[in-house]
Parts: C-alpha cells; structure tokens; sequence
C-alpha cells in the first residue's frame, strides 16, 4: 500500500482533512484514481498547479510513475524559479 | 567531465560587444514604440483620448487596453505552474485602473523615438486618484485601500464575504508545534522585514515585433524563455501559438526578472495596427518603475531548542509583497524556510499581498532569501544563548538524506553537512579578527527545478556536431550542453557547436528558470547524443556487414566489440559522418523529457564584515561561498553563479531598497540612487564546490543559479551583529539605520 501525504490546507479541502491515505496503486496514474474514488474532486484538484515528490524526488509529470509497494507519495505546489 | 573550456560560446562576441540583444535587432521599415506610464499609483482611468496623438505626423499607431483581448480572471495551467492571464494582460496596459507609478496606459509607434514621445504627450487621460498602500504591513489592514474589488483571500475557511488586499493564506504543517514548544528549554522569538529589490540585469528589457500581412507574427526579445513569451503573446492577444515565432536574443541578465512579458504584446499590437516592424525598449527608469521586483517581506519566527542546541520546534509567519497582482513568492518562502533543518515540528504560514507597487517577478530562488534571513539569523542569535559554535548547531541540526521536509517528502541525497564540515574545515572561519570585525555564517537551500526540455544533437558531415535546446543562456549553459554532448559522444568540445533555436526550431522547452537548464536540457542533450550513438554504431555495423551488437562506441570511435577477432579496422566519428550519405543519410539525434528528479542545492556562507563605529557603514572584508553543486560540469561557469548569487544577496542586505515619496512615487528609479553593490565594493568571492552528484542525472548535476542568493542576507546580518554587538532585524542594512541603531 502506498502512503499519501498531504497539507493540512489542501486535505482539508479535498480528502474531508484525512492528511494521510493509504492506497493500493502500483502507478502513480492509479493511485490519483484510487484517491477520486474515495474523494471524488481529488484528481480535479491536483490538475493545475501541483507537483508530485515519490519517494522523495519531485516529478512535475508523475503519472507514469510507477510505485514501490511501501511508497510515499506527496502532493505540493508546483514550483518556479528565477 | 574531464576537459572543459576556460570560455563559452559566445564570450568573445560579449566582451567585444559584438553580441546581439534584444535593443540590437533592426528591420527594414522597422518604426519606434513608446509607453504612456500612470503618474498615480492608485487611480480610475476615467477616459483616454489618443485622438490628437494619432494625428500626430510620422505617428502609425496609437494601442490601449482596448485594442487587447479582455481575458476573464481565472487561473490556467500555463508552462509548469498555473496563470492568470488576465493578471499578466493587465499588468502588461492597464484596463480601468492603474495600480502603481509607471503602469503602462497607453503605447505609440511613430517613425522615430522623438515623434512617438511628443504623441505620448497628447494622449489625453482623465484619472479619479485614489488613496494608495505601499507597505505590506499597512496592506494587511481592513481598512487599507483595496486595490482590486473582486479579490477574497483564498485559503481561509469561511471564505470571506469581503474583497482584501490578501490574495491568499497558505500553511504548512509537520508534527505538532505546540508540544514542540512545551518541550523546548530555550525559545527564541523574532521579527524581520526585508525590501523588495530589483534584480537589476544590466540589459533593459527590449524586443521588436513584426506582424505579417497573413498575420504570421515574428518577435525578437530578450528573455528568459521564447515559448513562454510565445505562450504569454497568443494567450493575450488571442493569437494560435503557431502563428507565433519567437526568436531569442542574446540576454543581459535576467535573474528571474525575464520569466513574463511586459512590451512583446504591446510591440504585437502596434506592428499589427501599423503594419510595420516596431522596436520597443525600456529606459532603465522603467525598468524600475514597471518591472517586477522580488517581494519585500514581513517575518516573524520562533524557534524552540534543547540547551544541547537540538531543535524540537519551529514556527515561522511571513507576509509578501505581490506589488500589483497576487502572486508573491510566499510559498516557496514558507516551503524553503526550514528545509535546512530536521526540525520534528514545524509551522509555516504565508500571506500574499498586494499593494500599489510593480507586480512583482521571479528573483533566484524567489522567495527563499527573505526567509532564510529571519531564520538563519535567528538560529544566530540562538547559538550565541547556548554558547554554541554556529556551525556545529547546523550540523547538530542539519537536514540529510530521509530528513522529512516540512512541505511533505523526505530529503533525497543532499550535500548539506558537507557544507557545514567544508565551512568549519575552511582556513576563513579560522582566521582570527580585529577590533570592529566580525564573522557570519548561514545557510540556504533551493530546491530546483526540472521540467520540459527538447534538444536535438546534429552531426555534420566533417565529424563535428551542433547541439540545439531552446533555453536562452543566461549563465554558460551552452558550454555546459556542448560539454555534456562531447562527452557522450566522445569528441572534442571544440568540435561541438550549442545554438539556441527559435520556438519553429526545436522542441518546446520551457523557459531557462528555477536552476534547471544544465540538468533537466542537460538532460535531453545526454539522451539526443545517445540516441546519435546508437545511430553511429548502426551505421558502423552497415559498413562491417555485422550486428549492432557487435559495435562498441568509446572515445568517438566505432569498435568491434570485445571478442571479436576480425581484421575490421575502427571507424571515427569523422569517418561515419563522412559516408552518412552511403549508410543511410543524415545523422541526428533528439530527446523531448519531462525531467524529474532534481537534486535539491544547499549551501553554506561565511562573511567577514568591519563596522565603522563613526558612520555605520559597513565593509566586507572576506566572503567564502560553500555549496554543494552536485557534479559541475563546467566549473568556472559554477563558480561565477556561486559569486554572483553571493553578490546580489550582499546588496540586498547592505543597501538595496525602494524609496517612495508620500505619494506612492519611486524616488530611486536609477543605479546612482538604488544603490547595488559594484567590483570595487566587495572582495573577490570564494567559491567552494562541494560534490555530492544527483542520483537522477547521468553526470550528477544538481541546479546551482538560485542557492547562491539565499544565505547572504543572513550571512552579512549576523557578521555585522558579531562586529558591532547590534543586530539590526530590518534590511537593509544601510549605514543611516546601522548608525541609529549603534547610537540608541
């Protein structure tokens, strides 16, 4: 099972405040559809403006990543730079 | 990388001024534009009258708001990070109101720059001046003048029912704060405030337009990515992205300041209106008037800590500045602020606010400096409470690989104690000081990016090879993609050549920012020459009559792989580009990536200061710059950011500020009066690469553009504190407010 980690702000708006969720997914595709399941808006929610860090590293495309059986999966605010 | 070249690309064409910038490009018939700026901060446009101005001889035309598309206000996914596009349009000319001094209202195109700022003169425009807020603090009040009627603060619960100057509350959240504290022995609480200060590029910002009959739009500008001025020009003018190409120019800086558009839509509208090529270019006034500076900030931190100097609590507030529109780095300033550190409880919340400044941009690592000076310089004053070396509670404290970040994930691998070990081993922070002298230390982080990058790798039929990215080079990236290319390819550097192609040439890419161009095009580059690799050696096993297999490529040449004992002779890079023709044609590689994985960049600052006791100025005598790079690919062009990030940040602590007068008029629009610091005012900078490569690259390179400008303000802050036994908690610190304080 997977671990999903959120903000307090953002599960507070989109998973009922549940700031982590397990989740059975082995793609990180699976696991956003696993999460709209249980949070219908989640996956609208994450559309536009968030990154995905697995395991630590930050994808800005994460969908096709896959997930280890014991991953952790964070949702944060896409990031810039200068 | 092995062999690197002392100069870049392009160098010699810089330093003779034979380098094209944006204000360089001409075209035949090309005619002049000009920007009508508000002289009000705050104020109704009631009218405009450009009747007389086009009348006006030699003037082709005359552009307001109302020429531009009235975009709704929404926020779109854009680039790799959402926009309001009607922020942007309004920003670029006002509609209705005008939020700040040097807000573009109206724009002329005339066939000369004298005609179109006499018709500047005869627009004709009636305001309603309205009260105005400079400071963020004052912004903050119910009672402030709100600078937009529809804007709610996003973030609260329950969603207010009147319009604020705060844009948007954000909070992050580890562990719990409140039990952190209760177990505390030591709490420390401070507050801080930081200016805005502009990035001060030395190129102003510049571009010419040239919109066809068929209405196929060309535009060359500098900045810091022509697909985001291509995305930001089509969606303001309702224009399809490819009837859109966008050449870039060789650029004069940027440093974050270039990453939005301000005179490409205009320049559109008037080549569209006039049907000739117009050049538009800011005078340096303008550039401070109406472009965006980083935010200004208000900070308050706590931080509560064992007497072993463990910490077990943080907490850490911070307001910014957005200037016009929301859109302040409050975010990132909450997520950087405490990523240093493996704190178990920690809080971050940020206010995004808006007043009657410039919209703010991107400044290096946006938003992570301001930050990094409250806590930084706290952790200062709490080592000096236990009596502990301020290196060893960094260490004693620092994040390292598994540390959990307070916004969610663990740390990946991450060179932070090797700085902190670098800086304690290095001969500065054992070299003793005089009287009126003292020693800073601090520390940053920035996470850097990655992202969409293209790059196409060409050979040509004498062995040598062109590599093309479409990122605009603003700090030696292009010696850094012929190097990695040369590298995979095996072949000299010199015989590598990098462009920079136009948005029809190559690949998107999005714009050079957030220290990710040498990693995440890097990147794209490794794979397009691998991918010419592999077509090298299939080439190869065409010539030999044998399996690709059976082909090994090293140091540019192809071999028959080990344990093969035939009489086939090696074959050159050379000698295959040269039969192309016979082997199936011509020989190119490319790669389009989404790149993850970016090694976040940590570094650590030590800074000799000397206080003047009679005057307060401040002088600063030694400054080492430790950081961990990951794997420099070209060393020198690592060092020269690590400097100039150390620089920028010495001026922000020491002098850099806005001045405005009681009427929300800047005072200071010109580098005699905002005071940045120049080569006769520091030292010469100590760069110490430190390299802990990034898993995630095939070189191990890690962003090292943004680190550089984060510890700085704290570094000079806590050096001063030490030399003068005041520590002044409002940047800058400029010698009038360090002499009020040594005087209380």
């Amino acid at each position: 099972m997977a671990t999903v980690l959120l903000q307090p702000e953002f599960a507070r708006r989109n998973t009922a405040g549940q700031r982590l969720v397990e989740v059975d997914a082995d793609t990180c595709q699976a696991l956003i559809e696993r999460m709209d399941e249980r949070f219908p808006g989640f996956a609208d929610a994450i559309a536009t403006g968030v990154a995905v860090a697995i395991d630590g590293q930050i994808y800005p495309d994460p969908l096709q990543q896959d997930l280890r059986p014991d991953s952790e999966v964070c949702f944060l605010p896409a990031l810039e730079g200068g | 990388m092995g062999r690197y070249p002392a100069g870049s690309p392009g160098w010699r064409d810089k330093v003779t001024g034979q380098a094209n910038y944006g204000a360089d490009f001409s075209l035949p018939g090309m005619i002049t534009g000009r920007v009508l700026r508000s002289p009000h901060a705050h104020a109704r446009i009631v009218s405009i009258d450009t009747t007389e101005a086009g009348k006006l001889a030699g003037v082709r035309a005359v552009v307001t708001a109302a020429d531009f598309p009235d975009l709704p206000s929404e926020v779109v996914a854009g680039g790799e990070s959402p926009v309001n596009y009607r922020y942007i349009s309004c920003n670029a000319i006002a509609r209705d109101k005008v939020l700040y001094e040097g807000h573009a209202v109206a724009a002329v195109a005339a066939i000369s720059a004298g005609v179109a700022e006499q018709a500047l003169k005869l627009i004709r425009v009636e305001y309603e001046v309205l009260p105005h807020v400079i400071d963020v603090r004052d912004a903050m009040r119910d009672d402030a003048p709100l600078l937009h009627d529809n804007l709610y603060t996003e973030g609260v619960d329950p969603k207010p029912t009147k319009p604020s100057n705060i844009a948007k509350r954000t909070e992050f959240l580890l562990g719990d704060p409140a039990a952190g504290f209760a177990e505390s022995e030591i709490i420390l609480e401070r507050s801080y405030t930081t200016q805005p200060v502009h990035q001060g590029y030395i190129e102003p910002h510049a571009c010419v337009a040239s919109v066809a009959a068929d209405g196929m739009t060309t535009v060359w500008s500098s900045s810091q990515g022509q697909f985001m001025v291509r995305e930001f020009c089509a969606k303001l003018l309702k224009i399809a992205d490819s009837d859109i190409r966008v050449l870039p120019a060789e650029i004069g800086g940027g440093f974050g300041g270039k990453t939005t558009v301000y005179l490409e839509p205009l320049a559109i509208a008037l080549s569209r209106k006039s049907g000739r090529p117009v050049k538009m270019v800011m005078s340096r006034e303008e550039v401070f008037k109406a472009s965006g500076p980083t935010s200004g900030g208000v900070l308050q931190v706590k931080l509560g800590a064992r007497r072993d100097g463990t910490l077990v609590a943080a907490e850490c507030e911070l307001a910014y500045q957005a200037g016009a529109f929301p859109g302040s780095p409050a975010i990132p300033g909450c997520m950087t602020a405490f990523a240093c550190y493996d704190i178990p409880n920690a809080r971050t919340v940020g206010y995004d606010v808006v007043s009657n400044r410039p919209k703010c941009a991107a400044y290096r690592a946006p938003g992570a400096p301001m930050a990094a000076f409250a806590v930084e310089s706290a952790l200062d004053e709490l080592a000096l409470e236990l009596g502990m070396d301020p290196v060893e509670l960094r260490l004693k404290n620092a994040a390292k690989e598994g540390t959990r970040a307070l916004y969610g994930p663990k740390m990946p691998v991450i060179g932070f104690v090797e700085t902190l070990e670098a800086a304690r081993a290095h001969a500065h922070y054992n070299t003793p000081l005089k009287a009126n002298q003292g020693r800073g230390i601090a520390s940053g982080f920035w996470f850097n990016i990655g992202g969409q990058s293209s790059a196409a790798v060409h050979i040509n039929e004498d062995g040598t090879a062109e590599v093309v990215t479409g990122n605009p080079d603003i700090g030696g990236s292009r010696a850094s993609m012929a190097i990695m290319a040369a590298e995979v390819l095996g072949i000299d550097y010199a015989k590598v050549k990098p462009l920079i192609g136009d948005t029809a040439s190559v690949g998107y890419c999005f714009l050079t920012g957030g220290s990710r161009v040498t990693f995440a095009t890097g990147k794209a580059v490794v794979e397009a020459a691998n991918d010419v690799v592999q077509q090298l050696r299939a080439r190869a096993a065409k010539i030999w009559k044998c399996e690709v297999d059976e082909v090994i490529w090293k140091d540019g040449v192809a071999h028959p792989a080990q344990g093969q004992t035939d009489t086939r002779t090696q074959l050159s890079l050379a000698e295959i580009a040269a039969s192309a023709a016979r082997t199936g044609g011509p020989i190119s590689g490319k790669a389009s990536l989404n790149v993850g994985g970016a090694g976040p960049g940590f570094g650590t600052h030590l800074c000799d200061v000397e206080v003047d006791p009679e005057t307060g100025r401040v002088t600063v005598l030694r400054y080492t710059v430790i950081q961990d790079v990951g794997r420099a690919i070209h060393p020198g062009y690592v060092e020269g950011q690590m400097q100039g990030g150390a620089a920028q940040g010495i001026g922000w602590a020491l002098n850099e500020e806005y001045v405005y007068d009681d009427q929300g008029r800047l005072q200071n629009s010109g580098f005699l009066d905002y005071r940045m610091p120049v080569a006769s005012d520091l030292p010469m900078i100590d760069a110490v690469l430190v390299e802990v490569p990034n898993p995630a690259h095939p070189f191990g390179v890690r962003g090292v553009g943004e680190v550089p400008i984060v510890p700085p303000l704290a570094a000079v802050a806590n050096a001063v504190a030490r030399a003068s036994g005041v520590r002044v908690n409002d940047l800058p610190i400029s010698p009038p407010r360090l002499l009020a304080a040594l005087m209380k």
